[in-house]
């Protein structure tokens, strides 16, 4: 029997076809990735009458930005963006119990049992969370840049005391929390407790502009 | 007589492609593996803001987008060059506060959705950075009356802020 030949594929024009592929793929689709500051909106109230909640003054920091983006923070005209961050943190934490920073509330937070040495062997942390609330309110006129901007400075400053805390007792970065670990996801939201993104945004309204 | 026969008429060395497919495959693979497809044209135009706090939206289908921004250039003929707000494909041409279209917007987002995922909705907005915050604030009370409540304020990591 005559041994045959092994035919070859030609396989020259498979370069091409992947090529077209790859220009296929590289037009119809984009590589940009989802990235930005995640918040909670306010629910609109039920009844549409303004409820009164009562909140103690020294309890509350309003954040104005004016249409010249200027800020306003707690009274003092010409707060820098840079400085907000420090302002915020020693707002929620009131490290000298200020009596114009907000009032603080003892409380039981329970934490995965055995999770650090330095809580009790149940877990439970008992400390002072801050009742302060941050208020947000700008102009129609302000840019969305600085407003965000200002979020961002405001979501860093909680960001911050929570991975202060997490350094503390856990060890660990607060950002490196795994979620998908039952421990880990206790633990986070634990803490989360510990110190709330208190941050409101007020109803829209027109805000003068202070020139 | 030389000893050494001179090859004659060779011309030029082929070069063995037998590997290029091999390495295009690969590129292709690693495009198709990292990008995502686009889905809307985006008519208007975005610079998004830099900020230092950004997290990543992880589940994507979970995420609707509104974008505000002034038409594209070759879109300022027709409808000038006033910031605009982008649903899907449409651009919404409305005067005052576009609360209508963004609830329809919302419930038809909504709808796509499985049951069980219906609450954790996500807006993303994605707004040029020099938009003023009266075309930002129609828009999430409009959100708010629609209640999708979880938005997303869509940024870009800002790499130089880190180190502060």
């Amino acid at each position: 029997m005559a041994k045959r030949e092994l035919q070859e594929i030609n396989a020259g024009s498979m370069a091409d076809i992947a090529f077209l592929l790859l220009i296929f793929f590289l037009v119809a689709t984009t590589m940009d990735v989802d990235t930005g500051l995640t918040r909670l909106l306010p629910p609109i109230p039920e009844d549409e009458q303004e409820q009164e909640v009562k909140v103690n003054k020294r309890n509350v920091l309003v954040v104005l930005i004016n249409r010249n983006d200027q800020l306003m923070v707690g009274g003092e005209f010409g707060t820098r963006v840079d400085q907000l961050k420090e302002i915020t943190m020693e707002f929620f934490t009131n490290p000298n119990n200020d009596p114009t920073l907000p009032e603080k509330e003892t409380k039981e937070i329970e934490f995965p049992p055995g999770s650090s040495p330095l809580l009790p062997p149940d877990g439970v942390w008992r400390g002072q969370v801050s009742k302060g609330v941050i208020s947000l309110q700008n102009d129609r006129s302000t840019t969305y840049q600085q407003y965000l901007k200002v979020q961002n400075e405001l979501v860093a400053a909680v960001n911050q005391l929570r991975q202060d805390f997490c350094k503390l007792y856990f060890d660990k970065d607060y950002e490196d929390l795994n979620m998908n670990n039952t421990t880990e996801k206790e633990i986070a939201e634990a803490i989360r407790d510990v110190y709330k993104m208190n941050i409101s945004e007020a109803e829209p309204k027109n805000i003068g502009g202070l020139n | 007589m030389s000893k050494f026969k001179r090859k004659k008429g060779q011309g030029a060395q082929k070069i063995n492609t037998s590997s290029l497919p091999d390495i295009i495959f690969m590129l292709l693979f690693f495009f198709m593996v990292s990008t995502t497809m686009r889905e809307t044209e985006v008519q208007v135009q975005i610079t998004p803001t830099e900020v230092s706090e950004v997290k990543k939206l992880e589940q994507k289908s979970l995420v609707s987008y509104i974008y505000i921004g002034r038409p594209a250039k070759h879109l300022q003929g027709l409808y000038g060059s006033e910031p605009m707000i982008q649903m899907n494909d449409k651009l919404v041409n409305e005067e005052g506060i576009p609360t209508e279209s963004v609830q329809d917007f919302v419930l038809s987002e909504r709808e796509n959705l499985p049951e069980i995922d219906k609450p954790k909705m996500v807006m993303s907005l994605r707004i040029d950075q020099d938009i003023p915050m009266g075309k930002v604030d129609d828009v999430k009370q409009a959100l708010r009356r629609a209640k999708a409540l979880i938005i997303n304020y869509s940024a870009r990591k800002d790499y130089e802020d880190e180190g502060r």
